[in-house]
């Protein structure tokens, strides 16, 4: 089996996901080929070399439809023979591009791949494409299907994280997103997107807020609990986990993932292929796995990725240095502790999406070249970024500089 | 069946007049001549619109439920819906326009069927009730109705007047579209003539290939919204339990994504599922047949003429006998109302106006009917005004040496052959008859709190009590618009002797260790509309250790499985339930009541939960077996009588068809095989009586269908 190597990683800097966020007039279609034109000048590509763009688009409907990687390829000025693919894993579409570009490499189909992924949530709206899973009663009945939201407040009721354990996780999401951009650390992969004048549209994470205290925080009120009584989720979970008498809703958009708009890429490439066109490898792929969970909870797949990954890995949680674990939810990344034992100083060290926003289609490429950015920076080894999904899954990646 | 008339103006009336029948209904007889009736008006050629009409005070009253009960094979069914389709399809499309003539209440296939014609024309009769009320009895409208009612009002009109089963009045029919035109009722059949002399076209878009639906479509996201909403709202309320507005929300939501065609085909097979599903043939068998046999009278001893009922004592101001005094008042009786002092009396009496004055609000009730009742009850604190009434209904204490006195007093006023009834709900009839000089007409009738709302009436027969007075007993409920069951004598008859047994279950659960929130999930899950331990909250610990307490010694059974608990609750907590705000839950003066955490402190839950579909199991079966013995002991003589009391009396899930035919539902075989395993994991109490299994052994049922 040949090994995927990962040779340079990009991404857009994180736009509100409003009409007033900085990158809404910016069509998903420009983001996606914006960071496939910065990866193309960064390494000087010969983009006829490239077998395949393997992206991540969640809500692939209207503007953000029909094999939107393909398009964007064409759009970027890359070679005709660049072909493109789209796909969807929920929110781990961006990491499941990048497993897919690995698998690639790895079954020697291929000697450089493009992964990545785009969404931009204030121009496609989740739920845009709709599902069977959620809105077709056959399947949504027993399946009890009840929104993200609640799953977490669930997580949370369940396995005992109150207010303050989720509002306390999320402060310290954004101390640390706060700090690592004072100290500049995204520099290396962020490329500021720019209109056709040259000029600056957005070069910073837009959806931090750097001045969350635990009594801002605390004066927000809970977003799911009228939708939990009133749509019957509340008690359709309650069906699902009948030892709960009543959910507490803790989670509010304070301490939830951030509704951005942003794209991410990364190359990969067989040892060769990286000595043929003079590229120095950052990181191995060591090993990827997804798996399924209960998918009314919904989120706990990261943790029972992890252990799969690690096992097909041959390793153990202590041999990882460093964790991006997605902060869909505070309690999702509360409950992988609980379950691993990781401690929190080894997960998300930068911060996470409860800071920085959640683009779904992109969120698991971007969390990937952050991981290898500070593994570089810290010096350390080996890193795994996992991602909790819709109806209930995990998907993780283990990497290993080289 | 269907009269054929013509004309000189081209118009042609099929008017519906089954004969034997106080309604129309879509059946196989009538089906076949509604056929011939289409196909002739289509062929005749002086023939240039059809007005269809009935010749009952209703217009046709929905599918014939016992010709669907028999039909038990897929195929049978599809080819019978498969049949309706065509004759409505060719009504649409025959190319002469159909206009209904709804003169009175029109239900499920009988509105199928003005669907199915290009205009419906209704009169304005205020007793009319129009819709599709299919999911109340657990089936789906299987003639086209989930198809082409979205697609006339659209999917999101449509779709909760479907799930629930909605009856309009015809002016609410009118409003949301249901119906095209609201007449006078001498009118009807003008409108619906001059309607087709004025050019009425025989259109139906949805046959069209350019036919754009109406409203939100399905596949956009502003549908998703409402499917995603719509399921779990429905899952939360059903919880699963009850396939049959699941299977119209698929109907519409399949169907609507096609065209009409492919759209009845889908509706067809959900209709077809739906029929062979036990939930649905349990529900048709308790809530229609055996609710209309109990109104009927069915269980009336045949031989005593019927009884006339004029003026009727109430004994006892309380929450019972008010609400017995209004429910009396209200149909036209007049009525004394007894009570130890004049306040007692007149605050008993206020009840009726109270139950009145909501009614009036909400616009089922006007003051004028307020008022006619009101004074049509008369208080009193004077034996003597009780000379030449029909009956006595006392809902005194639950004190057998006060009721001991008002019998007697009472017995010294009436009529010999009036009727005295006591309202008991545990004390046994015969033990209070022995106060009686006349135990022949004496009787219990447990009426259900609150009395207004509640249909069930438990009619108790002493060791000896009359047929005579059985059978005035039944016409008193028919009167009273009660459906009445009847039991035989024995403590706790057969309600208060059976809910009790959720109760205690749901102790004993506790006292093993289950988690106090999973005991009630699991009494919720199973469709019972509170838990068992906020069941026994409501009704106080207090009383019902001290009523258990007194059937223990009393009749030295052994001590019932929530006994501890209960103690312990009572006597060494003081938790007394809801009336003292501390019970299996506390009630914060602000906010949802919660389980009292105490709880887990005393009962410590097990590390190894059970599975809650194990403890649904139980607390069904726990009360399903004592049905069984009830039936074994004669307390009931008629499974339907279970059934009935059960559902109406203490909300047993409608799903299971009551407590009886929970056991058919199960499978005798598999029910008795059961008990024995759980007789042996948690106690004797679910050990099946021999005549359960003797039935298992012959793998024999309650009920044919």
């Amino acid at each position: 089996m040949a090994d995927a190597y990962i040779y340079d990683c990009v991404r857009t800097p994180r736009g509100k996901g409003r009409p007033d966020g900085a990158l809404h007039e910016v069509p998903p279609i420009r983001l996606a080929a914006h960071v496939l034109a910065r990866l193309k000048e960064r390494n000087n590509l010969p983009t006829d070399q490239v077998d395949d763009i393997v992206f991540g688009v969640v809500e692939a409907v209207g503007e953000q439809g029909g094999v939107l990687p393909r398009a964007a390829a064409l759009y970027a000025g890359y070679d005709l023979k660049a072909a493109g693919v789209q796909v969807n894993r929920f929110c781990a579409s961006g990491l499941e591009a990048v497993n897919q570009a690995a698998a690639q490499i790895m079954a020697g189909q291929a000697d450089l791949t493009i992964a990545g992924g785009v969404e931009s949530m204030s121009r496609v709206k989740i739920m845009s494409a709709g599902a069977a899973w959620y809105q077709d009663p056959d399947v949504a009945f027993p399946t009890y299907f009840i929104p993200q939201g609640i799953s977490a407040d669930l997580i949370a009721t369940k396995y005992g994280h109150s207010r303050t354990d989720v509002d306390a996780f999320a402060v310290e999401s954004q101390r640390r997103a706060a700090a690592a951009w004072r100290d500049n650390r995204f520099k290396k992969s962020l490329e500021p997107v720019k209109d056709q004048n040259g000029l600056t549209i957005l070069d910073r994470d837009e959806h931090m807020r750097p001045s969350t205290t635990m009594q801002s925080l605390a004066a927000l009120e809970p977003s799911f609990a009228e939708m939990g009584a009133k749509a019957g989720y509340d008690e359709v979970a309650i069906l699902r986990y009948p030892d709960v008498e009543r959910i507490h809703h803790v989670h509010h958009a304070g301490n939830s993932s951030g509704i951005v708009d942003g794209a991410a890429a990364v190359l990969i490439g067989t040892k060769e292929m990286g000595e043929r066109l003079g590229l120095k490898p950052r990181a191995r792929i060591r090993g990827f796995a997804s798996i399924g969970s209960e998918p009314s909870i919904m989120l706990t797949g990261p943790s029972d990725s992890a252990e799969k990954v690690l096992k097909r890995s041959k390793m153990s949680a202590k041999d990882i240095d460093l964790y991006e674990v997605n902060e869909a939810f505070a309690s999702v990344v509360l409950r992988f502790m609980q379950v691993t034992g990781v401690p929190h100083d080894k997960i998300n060290v930068n911060g996470g999406s409860i800071a920085l926003g959640h683009p779904l289609g992109a969120t698991g490429a971007m969390i990937l070249g952050t991981l290898i950015d500070e593994l570089e920076r810290s010096g350390k080894g080996t890193g795994m970024a996992t991602l909790c999904i819709g109806a209930g899954m995990g998907t993780a990646t283990i990497i290993e500089r080289v | 069946m269907i009269s054929y008339d013509v004309d000189k103006d081209g118009i042609c009336t099929l008017a519906w007049d089954m004969p034997a029948r106080s309604m129309n209904v879509l059946g196989n007889e009538s089906i076949a001549a509604w056929h011939e009736a289409v196909e002739r008006a289509l062929a005749d050629e002086t023939v240039k619109g059809v007005i269809v009409s009935s010749k009952k005070p209703d217009f046709i009253a929905g599918a014939d439920l016992e010709m669907l009960l028999v039909l038990d094979d897929a195929q049978a069914i599809m080819a019978l819906i498969a049949k309706l389709q065509a004759i409505f399809k060719r009504m649409e499309t025959g190319g002469k326009p159909f206009v209904a003539a709804l003169n009175g209440t029109t239900l499920g296939g009988g509105y199928e069927l003005a669907l199915a014609c290009h205009r419906r024309i209704a009169a304005e009769n205020p007793r009319a009730q129009i819709g599709l009320p299919e999911v109340t009895i657990g089936l789906l409208p299987g003639g086209g109705g989930t198809q082409r009612l979205p697609r006339l009002i659209g999917m999101e009109a449509a779709m909760p007047l479907l799930v629930q089963g909605t009856r309009l009045s015809a002016k609410d029919a009118l409003a949301k579209g249901l119906v095209d035109e609201l007449v006078p009722a001498g009118e009807l059949l003008a409108a619906c003539k001059k309607w087709l002399l004025a050019g009425g076209a025989p259109n139906k878009p949805w046959w069209d290939k350019t036919y754009r639906q109406p409203g939100t479509p399905v596949q956009s996201p502003k549908g998703y919204d409402l499917f995603v909403t719509g399921v779990a709202r429905l899952h939360a309320v059903t919880r699963g339990n009850y396939p049959a507005p699941k299977a119209i929300m698929s109907c519409v939501y399949e169907g609507m994504s096609t065209n009409l065609e492919t759209g009845l085909r889908i509706e067809a097979r959900h209709f077809t599922k739906l029929m062979l599903d036990p939930v649905s043939r349990n529900m048709i068998r308790t809530l229609f047949f055996s609710m209309g046999d109990a109104r009927k009278g069915t269980r009336r001893p045949k031989g005593p003429a019927t009884a006339e009922y004029t003026r009727v004592a109430v004994l006892g101001g309380g929450m019972m006998g008010s609400g017995i005094a209004h429910a009396a008042a209200s149909q036209g009786l007049d009525v004394v109302l007894f009570e130890r002092t004049p306040e007692l009396a007149e605050k008993g009496k206020s009840y009726t106006a109270k139950v009145y004055d909501r009614a009036i609000q909400s616009g089922r009730a006007t003051a004028a009917e307020r008022d006619a009742a009101l004074a049509r009850i008369k208080t009193t604190t004077d034996f003597a005004d009780l000379k030449g009434v029909d009956i006595v209904v006392e809902a005194v204490f639950e004190d057998p040496k006060i009721k001991d006195e008002i019998i007697r007093k009472a017995e010294a006023e009436i009529d010999p052959d009036a009727i005295f009834a006591s309202n008991t709900s545990t004390l046994p009839i015969t033990g209070l008859a022995k106060s009686s000089v006349r135990p022949h007409n004496f009787i219990g009738l447990h009426f259900f709190s609150p009395v207004d709302r509640m249909e069930l009436l438990e009619i108790i027969r002493g060791k000896d009590t009359s047929e005579d007075c059985v059978a005035r007993a039944m016409d008193f409920a028919k009167k009273l618009r009660k459906v009445p069951i009847l039991v035989n004598d024995a403590r706790g008859f057969y309600t208060s002797r059976v809910v009790a047994l959720y109760m205690e279950e749901g102790m004993a659960m506790l006292e093993e260790g289950v988690a106090p929130a999973l005991i009630e999930n699991a009494g919720r899950m199973a469709g019972f509309p509170v838990g068992p331990l906020s069941l026994t909250d409501e009704v106080s610990l207090e009383l019902v250790h001290k009523i258990r307490g007194e059937w223990t010694r009393d009749t030295k059974v052994p001590p019932f499985p929530g006994a501890k608990v209960l103690r312990h609750m009572v006597e060494k907590l003081g938790r007394l339930g809801r009336k003292n705000a501390k019970g299996f839950y506390e009630y914060p003066p602000e906010g949802k009541k919660s389980l009292w955490p105490g709880l887990g402190e005393i009962w410590r839950a097990s590390a190894a939960q059970q599975d809650v579909e194990e403890l649904k199991r139980r607390l069904l079966f726990v009360q399903s077996v004592d049905t069984a013995r009830c039936i074994e002991e004669g307390v009931l003589t008629d499974p339907r009588d279970g059934d009935l009391g059960s559902i109406l009396g203490w909300a047993f899930p409608t799903w299971t068809g009551g407590a009886a035919s929970y056991i058919d539902t199960v499978g005798s075989k598999t029910f008795v095989a059961e008990c024995d395993r759980m007789a042996q994991a948690y106690g004797a109490r679910f050990a099946p009586p021999k005549s359960l299994r003797d039935m298992a052994a012959r793998n024999a049922r309650y009920y044919k269908v």
